[in-house]
Parts: structure tokens; C-alpha cells; sequence
């Protein structure tokens, strides 16, 4: 079919077991939800428009606890209300999408246009200690695919999960190939075995508990405060830790699973630029622009943006010269310093509402060429 | 220790290994919550419902935490978020009653907006509001439902606001059921709840409660049962309460009763007739 990216993401979250979606309208997000408003009914799920998007990740939420695979999709400021919701699907463990499509800000912004400034507000929406897998396609094809991973990451992992989109991506029309039932994998959350002696947060050996939905007469306790492992409130020192570090190294201990790349003309490129997103599209023509012009570059583009694998960073463009472009004042930057602290990086920021054109990006990136 | 292996009639309802839960001495909310599962005993007895299929949500708040000593499937969530988290749950399994229960600030005040639009749709969910006329867990501020005038720890001058009433609100809505009880009147809880658990579309009954700890106290009813005995003389129950008498006042009275009994089609059935 030809589809945009928005189009996209809500065929790969059907394709993963879609059943219940709640949003609000905004901008420019809003055409995901009016698409699924149309075919998810179609197969045997439920969309509604809720009164906020507050009110919007909350029922997603319940809705998983109830047993179906859920998600919402917003933009800018509908995030930042959905901040405290996505902090309670963290800590009851509750499988759920948000496929946040960037737009520019801060404040109302700039509803129409792109930025790529919310990476950090995916990875830090909320308080308190956690990770978010947050996947950021660059095609529609991609969109597709990594909202299948984006429901398989949230129910094996037991977690809200981000697809990381943006008003260029979301709008862009490119073919894309649908998955038929079977030709890809699919995972569900895992249930329990026995009613007696099912405890709602006892992990396993992977850290993971199984889930039990509503309705089934496993008297599920689902609690929003720090508790053991029969989801009592339990503020102490002990248990605290305990939860919070194992909501932390359940995702974290996965990262060779849930971080994606690629990489483009690695092999003998002395300078590697780094780039996600719609952006990377026209820095992967400017790669191959330069390549015919001579330079040795090459390039270097996370699917995951969160958390990053940092040993794949080291291992794959140690000792060259980085350059990191975003169309946002450098973000990711921050984290690849970090990452090769003794390693030459520069950060390429070039803001533009549309797109960075090829050239914009050249005129910057060629001062360390 | 003759008392060592007797139980409670109603401790096949309760996550007993909570008890004794964290209530102070003469709070309202046992005599609410015994009245509530007294009602859902009957609906489980007539064979009418299914425990199984019982959900119980509370956001935060001492009210909501009943959610907690219920010994059903069972969510205690963010404050004023319980009704947009049990429209989810009900929306994806509409097979499951799903009570909400929550004091009035967490249901009217953070909540409010949630509880408008419910009542609006006729979601397919019973919310049960505590109304105490305070923030009780956070310490005593004022609430959506603090009489005028009333000293609160962050209305030290006595509050400006004029109160809400939540009946008169929710009846203005679409809901099917709006009932108002006190917990000076355990019987028409028992009731309206029993009543509420055979019916479908938004149910909404307001229990009048007391919190001699934060509330009695500082406005001078100096003792648990000094608060009940005011509040139970000023209770009124009328069969067929008008919207005009739904108003909480302390000096006329406080009418309780049915407000709105309808039979309206629930979300749900309009839903479902939608989708053939």
C-alpha cells in the first residue's frame, strides 16, 4: 500500500495485536487516530476520543490491565500532560504504546512544523528512576516495522514503550509492505500459571512478573505507590530499591535486544556522522554526496534512541571523527561525548521547521571536514 | 482468645492481611465500605454477579485506598485519574462491573473534569464519592466541596469559594443514576449500591462522610462521635428529592435520597449497536 508514517505506525501497532486506543486530537498527530478510529472497529477493537490526553493515557493503561494491548499517540504538548500516566504504567509494569510525533516548541510551538527536540522528554518525561524504550524510525516502512517492535518490547518488558516520530515523517507518503499474520513475530505478555499462588509483582529469573489481566479471578492489584511483591505499599529502604532497580535493569539488561542501527560506508570512513530520525535522510544523501566527491565518511543511524548501546557506539565507530546532527540545539550529542569522552565529536545542530535541506546541513558539517 | 479463628461476615471481601487498615479512629469510610459490600454480597448471592468479574479503582486519597483492602481485582492509581483508568478497563473488557471509589477531591476537584465527560457518555462504571469537605491525607486543605467561610490549612481566613455541589453537577449530566447517602445512613448506601450494581450507564452516589481527625476537629466538633451525632441531625431523607434540595448545607440540612434514576442505553450499548 502507499501510506504515511502516521498511517504507518497505526497498521504496525494493528499488525501487533492493537485493541484499544484512546487520544485526543493534536497536531501532528491527529491523523493516526482518525485512521484507526476507521479500521481498528473493523477488527474487534475499540477507539476512543477522550476528554484530555491525561484522560487518554490513563485508559490505555487500564484498558492493558484489563488484558488488551493498548496505545495513544500525541504531539508536544499532549506529552507533557501525559507525563504523570506514563510514570504510572512504569511502575505497574503496564504494557502500553505512546507514539509521540515531534513537533516544534516549546509551549503550543509551532503545531504544523518538525523539530527533533523531544528525545530528552522521552527519556526523562517523568520523576522518579527509569527507562523508556524509545524507537525512532526514519521511513515509513520503518515507522511500520518498529511499532510491531515497540508492542513486542512493551510485553515482553512489561513496560511503556515510545515511538519516537516527527511532522516530516508523519506526512510523508512512501510505499509500504504490510505483514501478513505469521510473517512476523509477535509477542504477548506472559500470564500466570496458577491463580493460588500468583503474586502481581513477583518477577521471574528475567525480572519480568507475569501479567494477569482483570476478570479472571486472580485478584490483580495494580498500585501506582512502591510496593512488594504483592503490590502492597511498602516505603522502605529495602523494597524500594529493590523495585526501582529491577524496573531499571529489566530494560537496561535487555539493551542488545532492544537497540537497532545501522550503518552506512563504515568500513573506511574517518569521519562518521551520527543522525536518527527524518534527518537522517538527507544526511544519508549528503554521505553519499560527499563519498563522490572523495570524502571518507560514512554513517552511523540508531533505530533506538533509547537507551543506547553504548558498547555498539564503541565497538562500531571508535577512533574516527564524529559529527551528530539533529534538528534541535544538540542533544544526542550530549550522550555520544559522553559515550567516546576521548574521542573528537561535534555536535551539528541545524534548526529548520521544514527539513534540513542538503545543504544546510553541508555548510555546517564542512568546517570539521 | 476465644476471638482467634472467628472472622468477620464480610472478611471474604477483604485483603484481610491489610487490616487493620490506616484509618484514624471515627472515620466514616469502614461504615461506608461495610454498607457497599453488604449491597455486592446480595448481587453475589442472587447470582446476579460474578466475583471474578468485580473491578475496584480508587485514585489517591484516604477514600480510594478502600481499593486496596478489597480482596477483589483491584487498581489504586494516580490522583483524580480513577474514572478515565476504569473507562479503559471497562472498554476492554465491558464483561467487567467496574466501581470507582474516591473522596471528593480526588472525584470533583483533579477529577472533575473526568467525572463530567463520564457522566456524560453514560460510561458503563459506578463511582462512589466520599465527600469529608476536606484534603484529608494531604493534611487538611481546603476542597472542592469546603463549606464558605470554613478555616482549612490553606484557607487560614476561612475559605472564599462557595462549594460545589457534585449531585447537582452530575445530574445535570446524562447520567442513569445519581443517589446521595450518608454514612449516618449505612441502610441506603447498602441500597443505592445494590440498586446501582443491577444497572447500567454512569451511577453516581455520593456518600456524606466524617473525618473528625482533620476536618471534625478543626471546626470545633471535638471528638468522633460529637461529629457523627451533628452530621446524623442534620441528614435528611426524602424519596424523591428535587435538584433544588440536592444542596449540602449545614445550617437547612443535608437531603439524601435518589436524585436521577434512568434507564437510559450505557455506552456500551450504544457502542455495540454502533459497531453491527
Amino acid at each position: 500500500m502507499f501510506a504515511s508514517g502516521n498511517i504507518a505506525i497505526a497498521e504496525g501497532a494493528m499488525t501487533a495485536g492493537l485493541k484499544f486506543y484512546a487520544g485526543y486530537p493534536i497536531t501532528p498527530s491527529s491523523d493516526l487516530m482518525e485512521y484507526l478510529a476507521e479500521k481498528l472497529p473493523q477488527r474487534g477493537g475499540v477507539v476512543i476520543q477522550m476528554e484530555d490526553e491525561i484522560a487518554s493515557i490513563n485508559a490505555i493503561i487500564g484498558a492493558s490491565n484489563a488484558g488488551v494491548k493498548s496505545m495513544t499517540a500525541t504531539s508536544g504538548p499532549g506529552l507533557s500532560l501525559m507525563a504523570e500516566g506514563i510514570g504510572l504504567a512504569v511502575i505497574t509494569e503496564t504494557p502500553v504504546v505512546i507514539a509521540h510525533v515531534m513537533r516544534a516548541g516549546p509551549s503550543t510551538g509551532v503545531p504544523t512544523k518538525t523539530t527533533q527536540s523531544d528525545i530528552f522528554m522521552v527519556r526523562w518525561l517523568t520523576h522518579g528512576d527509569y527507562v523508556i524504550p524509545s524507537f525512532a524510525p526514519w521511513s515509513v516502512q520503518e515507522a511500520y516495522d518498529l511499532t510491531i517492535k515497540a508492542f513486542n518490547t512493551s510485553e515482553k518488558l512489561r513496560t511503556p514503550v515510545f515511538i519516537l516520530s516527527d511532522a516530516i515523517l508523519a506526512h510523508v507518503w512512501e510505499p509500504l509492505v504490510v505483514k501478513e499474520p505469521g510473517e512476523v513475530e509477535i509477542i504477548n505478555r506472559k500470564t500466570p500459571r496458577s491463580k493460588e499462588e500468583y503474586l502481581p509483582y513477583m518477577a521471574e529469573d528475567d525480572m519480568i512478573p507475569p501479567m494477569a489481566p482483570f476478570g479472571q479471578g486472580y485478584k490483580v492489584l495494580v498500585e501506582s505507590l512502591v510496593h512488594d511483591e504483592r503490590g502492597y505499599y511498602a516505603p522502605n529502604n529495602e523494597k524500594y530499591k529493590s523495585l526501582v532497580a529491577r524496573l531499571f535493569n529489566k530494560i537496561s539488561s535487555n539493551v542488545d535486544w532492544i537497540f537497532e542501527h545501522e550503518e552506512y560506508f563504515l568500513d573506511d570512513a574517518e569521519t562518521v556522522f551520527i543522525a536518527f530520525g527524518s534527518v537522517a535522510r538527507t544526511v544519508f544523501a549528503l554521505t553519499k554526496h560527499l563519498r563522490s566527491s572523495g570524502y571518507r565518511v560514512g554513517m552511523f543511524r540508531p533505530k533506538t534512541l533509547w537507551p543506547l548501546n553504548e558498547k555498539v557506539f564503541k565497538e562500531r565507530i571508535k577512533g574516527r571523527r564524529i559529527i551528530v546532527v539533529e534538528n534541535n540545539l544538540g542533544k544526542l550529542v550530549m550522550d555520544v561525548e559522553r559515550i567516546m569522552c576521548d574521542r573528537e565529536v561535534h555536535g551539528a545542530s541545524v534548526l529548520n521547521l521544514e527539513s534540513p535541506t542538503l545543504k544546510e546541513i553541508k555548510e555546517v558539517v564542512m568546517q570539521w571536514l | 482468645m476465644a476471638l482467634i479463628g472467628k472472622t468477620h461476615p464480610l472478611d471474604p471481601h477483604l485483603r484481610a492481611d491489610r487490616i487493620p487498615t490506616l484509618y484514624c479512629p471515627g472515620c466514616g469510610l469502614g461504615i461506608g465500605l461495610g454498607a457497599m459490600l453488604r449491597g455486592l454480597q446480595k448481587r453475589i448471592d442472587e447470582g446476579s454477579l460474578n466475583r471474578d468479574k468485580i473491578l475496584w479503582v480508587g485514585g489517591i486519597g484516604c477514600s480510594a485506598r478502600l481499593t486496596f483492602y478489597v480482596n477483589y481485582d483491584s487498581a489504586h492509581v494516580l490522583h483524580g485519574r480513577a474514572i478515565p483508568f476504569a473507562v479503559g478497563a471497562k472498554l476492554a473488557n465491558p464483561e467487567l462491573t467496574v466501581v470507582v471509589v474516591g473522596g471528593d477531591g480526588d472525584i470533583a476537584g483533579i477529577g472533575g473534569n473526568h467525572l463530567m465527560h463520564a457522566a456524560r457518555r453514560n460510561i458503563d462504571i459506578i463511582t462512589v464519592m466520599f465527600t469529608n469537605f476536606v484534603y484529608a491525607m494531604t493534611g487538611g486543605q481546603v476542597a472542592p466541596t469546603t463549606p464558605l467561610g470554613v478555616r482549612t490549612t490553606t484557607t487560614p481566613l476561612g475559605n472564599p469559594e462557595p462549594p460545589l455541589d457534585v449531585v447537582k453537577v452530575v445530574s445535570s449530566l446524562n447520567a442513569n443514576y445519581v443517589a446521595r447517602a450518608s454514612i449516618t445512613t449505612p441502610h441506603y448506601i447498602e441500597q443505592y449500591f445494590y440498586k446501582a450494581l443491577g444497572m447500567k450507564g454512569f451511577r453516581f452516589i455520593e456518600v456524606v462522610s466524617t473525618c473528625p481527625e482533620i476536618y471534625g476537629r478543626h471546626i470545633g466538633l471535638r471528638d468522633p462521635v460529637e461529629m457523627y451525632n451533628e452530621l446524623k441531625k442534620r441528614v435528611i431523607y426524602k424519596p424523591r428529592p428535587t435538584l433544588d434540595e440536592a444542596v449540602i448545607s449545614w445550617e437547612k440540612g443535608i437531603v439524601i435520597g435518589e436524585f436521577v434514576v434512568k434507564d437510559n442505553p450505557g455506552f456500551i450499548d450504544i457502542l455495540q449497536g454502533g459497531s453491527k
